[in-house]
């Protein structure tokens, strides 16, 4: 085994395989290919999971012909803006296409996660027919399927590990399908139903957690109460995740301190969610688990500042916490005050049409002078200021994702009635970490100049009713080096400022832009100018001729779509 | 860009008392602003853009599925019987179909003269000329808030005694100023609309019903 002189790398072929088999970092891996010949075949021989950001920059044979020993795939389809009814039905995102080729390459396949793909019933049943060893299956906001398709793959998929269901449009016909599931199925880890609304038959569900011992994650729907839902976690004290059902009062017999008595024995729990319907008299019954919380999701209760004073001052160890603004500045402030390693907040709008409600530059001051780690905030809120901002990122410099939505569109500061350009010259400025930027509000292209010149490790960035030139966009493509999503809608940019980002497209994902002032003629030089990039023009029925009301742009090696429907123009 | 507005009514009234003789100005600036949206009272109008603000839809229809149980339940007192959990099932359809955007049958885009950026009203949010016409004079002109609509008081952009007059663009491709033909067959054959000056919009007759005419409404003689 001498080591050949005139080639140090040349490692033996078995050495190579089995160190390869140990990466699982993909951003190593595409690196480690990268270096020579013998190293790009260990690495593709040896590769277990891909990742598939964008589904229509690569083909599935591609993917198959490189990487023949995949077992976990995860697929990305649509376009972020398709959550907000931005995209057309029917656009694309079809993972039949996937799973046929999959069925031959890949017979063994063992997980699949898929987000913002189309997924028919049809698909789920070829999915739990063709692929026998089959285990995790995670759909989140996908959509196209109801629970015929989930009879499929619980009937079918006898190792079934993981059945991940998360915030998807799923056709709920009921027809309960958690009952098609083997008596002899014992190997569950993860079930996740907690989107979908209709009953499913609680004695099947009470039958399968009881017999499957590795059960950690369980999140239920809205229909289980309260009583159920103790039954089931005295089935399975080892949960380290628990999506609740509805804490409605006149459904639940037990009495509170039988349902405390309950949780308490569940010494692993990290995650809590759900709290359907939860009011101040069955809250305490979590008491016994919130000092080990790390992550703790009330994004669909409407609680105020009081009951979340309760939990909160019992929850230590938080990191994650999502709200609902019903909670208010007051309640922001309890979160500064009880949580000091806070790490990620999320303030949802319960109501986003009422101005009334809601939180403000107060409750985000309150969060961030209490919580210095925080890096990652999503903040709906009906006004704000740069003064506050601008503390925010003071107490906060450690932001890496900052998502502010002020929700009626180009707000200035509602004190001073500037453009909230200082706001995120803030960010930009005291943040050197950020990767993820969201801004909102009235913005002139001197917001767009400051995160140019500052935001250099920005990776995703989205901006709605903002800018007042072209400049606003070039600034931000022709500043930032490391973009890789960009999504733009009702801006005033256009041909010129999507010609600037001409060097960046072929580093990036993809890039949106919608109701700004793109021309097809615009589009047409970009894709003529750059021949790996599909430039696709959705059209808009109401659009003028020669606007192009929807772009998408997206570096490919699979040239155009050859399913594209007919609204969907590849120049 | 200044742009004064009258207030009282002008010609084609059904009557009614306006009371407001005052005038009023309303300033037209060229980018959109919060007063472009309508207070909460309003739900209808203040549901208009479409994909804003960025809530996931299925989030959105989840909080509209709480709101109507805890309303119910409100309603029916503690233990809540099987009709209230149907009238929910159903009020729950009509709010997700609501918050879905009904691809081109429901949006429709509005353009301003004098504006760079368009938007999209919804269309089936209203039930009549007056309420759409009062929408967009308040997403585009930036009537204030404070001033009470009566259900009686016409729109100025129906009524021609405004600078602007509203006009759409039919699946002929033909111009026609809204307000011609029943609300209905305005329903089925409405592209798109535009917010016009008036003065720009040459041969145009104040709005008025024939019955003899033929049902094609008078076509726009568009100055460009």
């Amino acid at each position: 085994m001498d080591p050949d002189l005139t080639k140090p790398w040349a490692l033996p072929e078995e050495f190579l395989k089995r160190t390869f088999a140990l990466i699982n970092s993909d951003k190593d891996r595409n690196s480690a290919s990268l270096v020579c010949k013998d190293w790009y075949n260990a690495e593709r021989f040896s590769r277990r999971h891909v990742s598939i950001r964008n589904c229509y920059s690569v083909s599935p044979e591609i993917v198959a012909a490189r990487f023949p020993g995949i077992r976990s795939v995860t697929l990305k389809g649509k376009p972020r803006f398709s959550d907000f009814n931005l995209v057309p039905e029917d656009w694309g995102a079809d993972v039949q296409s996937w799973l046929s080729v999959f069925a031959a390459a890949y017979p063994f396949l063992e997980e699949l996660r898929l987000k913002r793909m189309a997924v028919s019933d049809e698909s789920l049943e070829y999915l739990a027919m063709n692929f026998h060893g089959f285990k995790a299956l995670s759909l989140l906001s996908c959509d196209g399927f109801s629970t015929i398709g989930l009879e499929a793959i619980v009937t079918h998929c006898k190792n079934l590990t993981e059945l991940d269901l998360q915030e998807n449009g799923i056709d709920d016909l009921g027809g309960d399908w958690l009952s098609y599931v083997p008596e002899n199925l014992t190997s569950l880890e993860v079930l996740n139903f907690a989107a979908l609304d209709s009953e499913v038959s609680f004695d099947a569900l009470e039958s399968l957690v009881s017999r499957c011992k590795s059960l950690r994650v369980l999140k239920v729907n809205r229909k289980i109460s309260l009583d159920q839902l103790r039954r089931l976690i005295e089935l399975a004290p080892k949960l380290t995740e628990l999506g609740t059902g509805s804490f409605a009062e006149d459904l639940v017999s037990s009495s509170v301190t039988e349902l405390e008595s309950a949780f308490s024995k569940c010494r692993d729990l990290h995650t809590l969610s759900g709290f359907w319907d939860v009011t101040l008299l069955y809250l305490p019954v979590i008491f016994p688990v919130c000092g080990n919380l790390t992550f703790l999701n009330l994004s669909y209760a409407t609680l105020g500042a009081i009951e979340l004073e309760c939990i909160l001052t019992r929850c230590k160890s938080l990191r994650r916490l999502w709200v609902l603004d019903t909670v208010g500045d007051e309640g922001l402030e309890m979160v500064g005050s009880c949580c000091p390693l806070l790490e990620e907040l999320r303030v949802f709008p319960a109501d986003p049409f009422n101005q009334e409600l809601g939180v403000t530059e107060s409750g985000f001051l309150s969060v961030s002078n209490g919580c210095p780690n925080l890096h990652y905030v999503l903040y709906f809120c009906q006004r704000m200021t740069n003064a506050a901002v601008a503390t925010v990122a003071q107490n906060c410099p450690n932001f890496t994702h900052f998502r502010l939505c002020i929700m009626s569109p180009g707000e200035p500061d509602y004190l001073t009635n500037e453009p909230m350009d200082e706001a995120f010259g803030a960010i930009v400025k005291t943040c050197p970490n950020l990767r993820r930027l969201s801004v909102s509000g009235r913005l002139t292209d001197l917001a767009f100049e400051y995160i140019g010149n500052h935001a250099k490790n920005l990776e995703t960035f989205s901006v709605a009713f903002a800018g007042t030139s072209d400049l606003g966009m070039e600034y931000v493509m022709r500043g930032c080096p490391k973009l890789r999503r960009v999504e733009i809608r009702d801006c005033p940019f256009g041909d010129n400022a999507l010609l600037s980002g001409l060097a960046q497209y072929e580093s990036m994902r993809s890039l949106w832009m919608s109701a700004c002032n793109v021309t097809t003629d615009g589009c047409k030089k970009l894709a003529d100018e750059m021949p790996r990039l599909n430039v696709e023009v959705i059209k808009d029925d109401g659009g003028e001729d020669g606007s192009a009301d929807k772009v998408y742009i997206y570096r490919t090696v699979a040239g155009p779509r050859t399913d594209a429907p007919p609204f969907v123009v590849t120049l | 860009m200044e742009t004064t507005f009258r207030l009282s009514g002008g010609g084609g009234g059904d009557g009614g008392d306006y009371g407001d003789d005052d005038e009023l100005e309303l300033g037209l600036g060229l980018s959109l602003t919060s007063a472009a949206y309508a207070p909460s009272s309003n739900g209808a109008l203040s549901s208009q853009v479409v994909g804003w603000p960025p809530v996931k839809t299925y989030r959105m229809n989840s909080l509209v599925n709480q709101a109507k149980f805890s309303k119910n339940e409100e309603e029916k007192g503690v233990g809540g019987n099987d009709g209230s959990k149907k009238k929910k099932k159903n009020s729950n359809k009509n709010d997700e179909k609501m918050v879905k955007e009904t691809g081109h049958s429901g949006f429709v885009k509005v353009n301003m003269d004098g504006l760079p950026i368009g938007r999209k009203v919804d269309l089936n949010a209203h039930d009549c000329y007056e309420t759409l016409a009062q929408a967009l004079e308040i997403m585009f002109l930036k009537a204030s808030s404070s001033i009470r609509r009566e259900k009686q008081q016409h729109s100025r952009l129906l009524d021609g005694s405004s600078e602007f007059v509203l006009t759409y663009e039919d699946k002929e491709g033909d111009w026609m100023l809204v307000g011609d033909v029943p609300w209905r067959m305005f329903l089925g054959t409405v592209k798109r609309l535009r917010i016009m000056k008036t003065s720009d919009a040459n041969g145009l007759a104040p709005r008025y019903q024939e019955k003899n005419q033929k049902p094609k409404s008078k076509q726009l003689e568009l100055r460009r």
